[in-house]
């Protein structure tokens, strides 16, 4: 009869497991009776609180009314027989079943492995060594990149008809859609942070009006490029370190390459090419909803109405400002493009590798742009822009 | 047919190669003659996959040369490694098809990069050789919407594109169930049969080697190279070496299941 054993029936009517000492026939012999059903779900009894300090030149494990067991019982046995190996005692289990028999012989395979050996602990120098050369392949890794797109982008200039123009446009698009409603949100919301902080200070001197003049500089010169491009480092340089990764894990970008194909050309380009010519236009829309949050709050808190409001606003906003600003959103541009497809295509060939390269990805765009910020603070200072 | 496997195609000469600073194999030499289907085969972590990827120029030996039609390929410049490069398709073990173009796309990349095929030709190319690997009709799909079957022949299709004198394959029955895997074979003996393609086949699918392979190599992790070569039959019946023996008489040592097990422990 083909019955098939149902759910409730492979835990119910379990018999707990039992164990018996019995001095056994012979002189010196301990017989132990294992009996019962042995489960790891129920408490496994150890061979320690069951033998304790019994005497006896050998021990024997035979079945007494054995139900059904698994695992727990094999651990029983382990241990009962490591305990005999460490007394000097003989641990015979020839009576019981096969099976488990096989098992027992299985785990002993493994105590006869020597022990899994531990790299020694290396020494600081060692350390200090391969941290240089991890620092030196990266270093190397990164020139040959940039080195790499400036080829590329020389052989566009003399063959421009080689470029997947299609896929840059693509990718244009793409940064543009996806950005642009957490750009506005976010421009509009620096806007209305800074004219509120200004404001708080700017009344004490009853000179509100020119909130106008700091909203407008900062964004300007600062924040929007600067915001624009962080959330560009999120979006679209995560997103471009993630497909490039995820092309190497299958393959994709090996089989451009014995195609004989420059992946750089290929695949960085037209991303890069794209993200750095989106960018400046991102940033001079940040500019315009950053002076319209800052009009804002002028408007309904400060009583300053949105024309007098304009009009500080372009007296004091130059030409210079706003082009100094669009100038660095360019080159964040870049950075965030370089990052993205540098570590996409570095990715390792794993899931994890993918997820690293984002997160790479992300935290050197991020890095790359506050530090560029920096510079061109400097410079800008230096040339009196 | 036989005759014309004298000239060699690729010659390996003491190539070594491996990751960082740890070799795979060492000082490995070997030919692989015109129209011959050779196949690669060794256990898991042997150097199948490394010897491949020195083969088709992903993986830079450290030393020793790979020549394709009696040019090196290691010591090639830009335009003659474009060259070589034109005279073999590979199939992935992933398939490789690439996910954001359709497979008229994919077959078309090839053409666009090495040909100056009017679109049309190129159009009709693409029809063509979809319908020799049986995908006729499937231009405008993208490879996710295919079955594991389906992906296979179209990389096979994609590799097939320029009609490479040589095709390298890396494990094209891994994943596949056992009828589509024949499916597979059947084709890759069609193309050689058809094309009289060259074919190098990285694979440890004990039925594909015998149903396929003209000769195979034998590599080996400890020895770090080649420890057996000939026809797979030969090498079965009078191998004295129990790694090659193990490896093509696989079911020998597992006795043959004849009931349940007698003390069947749950129920």
């Amino acid at each position: 009869m083909n019955t098939s054993p149902s759910l409730s029936e492979l835990s119910s009517g379990l018999k707990s497991a039992t164990i018996k000492l019995d001095p056994g026939a012979t002189a010196g012999e301990c017989v132990v009776k294992v009996g019962g059903d042995w489960r790891l779900s129920e408490r496994v009894p150890s061979w320690n609180s069951v033998f304790g300090s019994h005497a006896a030149a050998s021990v024997r494990v035979v079945p007494d009314d054995l139900g059904k067991w698994d695992t727990s019982l094999l651990l029983f046995l382990v241990h009962g027989r490591a305990w005999c190996l460490e007394s000097k005692h003989d641990f015979n289990v020839e009576s019981l079943p096969d099976n488990l028999q096989t098992l027992l012989r299985q785990v002993a395979k493994v105590d006869a492995l020597e022990p899994a050996v531990k790299p020694a602990a290396q020494s600081k120098l060692a350390l200090a060594q391969a941290l240089a050369k991890k620092w030196a392949g990266l270093a190397k890794e990164n020139t040959s990149f940039i080195g790499e797109c400036t080829l590329g982008l020389i052989s566009i200039i003399k063959n421009p008809r080689r470029f997947r123009w299609m896929d840059c446009v693509v990718e244009m698009q793409h940064c543009w859609s996806s950005s642009l409603p957490i750009v506005s949100l976010v421009s509009f919301l620096v806007g209305v942070i800074l004219a509120f902080q200004a404001a708080i200070q700017l009344q004490q001197y009853g000179a509100a009006v020119f909130v106008a003049d700091l909203v407008g500089l900062s964004v300007v010169r600062e924040m929007g490029p600067m915001m624009a491009a962080v959330i560009m480092a999120g979006g679209i340089g995560a997103a471009f370190a993630a497909q490039l990764g995820n092309m190497k894990v299958d393959e994709e970008i090996d089989a451009l390459e014995t195609l004989g194909l420059s992946t750089v050309n290929f695949l960085a380009l037209p991303r890069l090419l794209a993200i750095t010519l989106m960018m400046p236009i991102l940033a001079l829309y940040a500019n315009v909803l950053g002076i319209l949050g800052g009009m804002f709050v002028s408007a309904t808190m400060l009583n300053i109405p949105a024309t007098a409001y304009w009009i500080e606003t372009q007296n004091r906003v130059g030409f210079s400002d706003v082009t100094s600003g669009l100038v660095k959103s360019v080159f964040f541009g870049l950075f965030i493009g370089l990052a993205g497809c540098l570590r996409g295509m570095k990715c390792e060939r794993s899931a994890a590798g993918v997820g690293e390269a984002t997160t790479s990805a992300v935290v050197t765009g991020i890095l790359l742009i506050v530090i560029g910020d920096a510079v061109f603070a400097l410079i800008f200072n230096v040339l009196g822009i | 047919m036989k005759d014309n496997f004298s000239t060699s195609v690729i010659e390996v000469k003491n190539l070594t190669c491996g990751y960082a600073d740890k070799v795979i194999l060492q000082d490995v030499s070997f030919a692989v003659h015109a129209r011959e289907m050779l196949f690669v085969i060794g256990g898991s972590g042997c150097g199948k996959s490394t010897l491949l990827r020195c083969l088709i120029g992903l993986l830079k030996p450290f030393q020793g040369d790979i020549t394709y039609f009696g040019k090196s390929f290691i010591a090639a410049d830009a335009a003659q490694r474009r060259e070589i490069l034109k005279t073999f398709g590979v199939l992935y073990q992933n398939n490789a098809l690439w996910s954001s173009m359709t497979l008229a796309e994919n077959i078309s990349l090839p053409l666009e990069e090495h040909t100056s095929l009017s679109p049309a030709d190129r159009e009709e190319i693409i029809m063509i050789k979809l319908a020799e690997v049986d995908l006729a009709g499937s231009e405008e799909l993208y490879p996710s919407e295919l079955s594991g079957g389906m992906k296979k022949r179209a990389a096979l299709a994609r590799a097939l594109a320029l009609d490479p004198a040589i095709v390298f394959f890396d494990e094209p029955s891994t994943g596949l169930d056992p009828i589509t895997s024949r499916e597979m074979d059947r084709l890759i003996l069609q193309v050689r049969d058809t094309l009289g393609t060259t074919m190098v086949i990285v694979s440890h699918q004990l039925s594909s080697i015998f149903r396929l392979a003209d000769r195979v190599i034998m590599l080996d992790r400890d020895a770090k190279g080649i420890i057996a070569e000939g026809t797979p039959a030969e090498l079965a019946a009078t191998s004295t070496d129990p790694r090659v023996h193990d490896f093509l008489n696989q079911d020998e040592d597992i006795p043959k299941r004849t009931e349940k097990p007698a003390n069947a422990n749950h129920p």
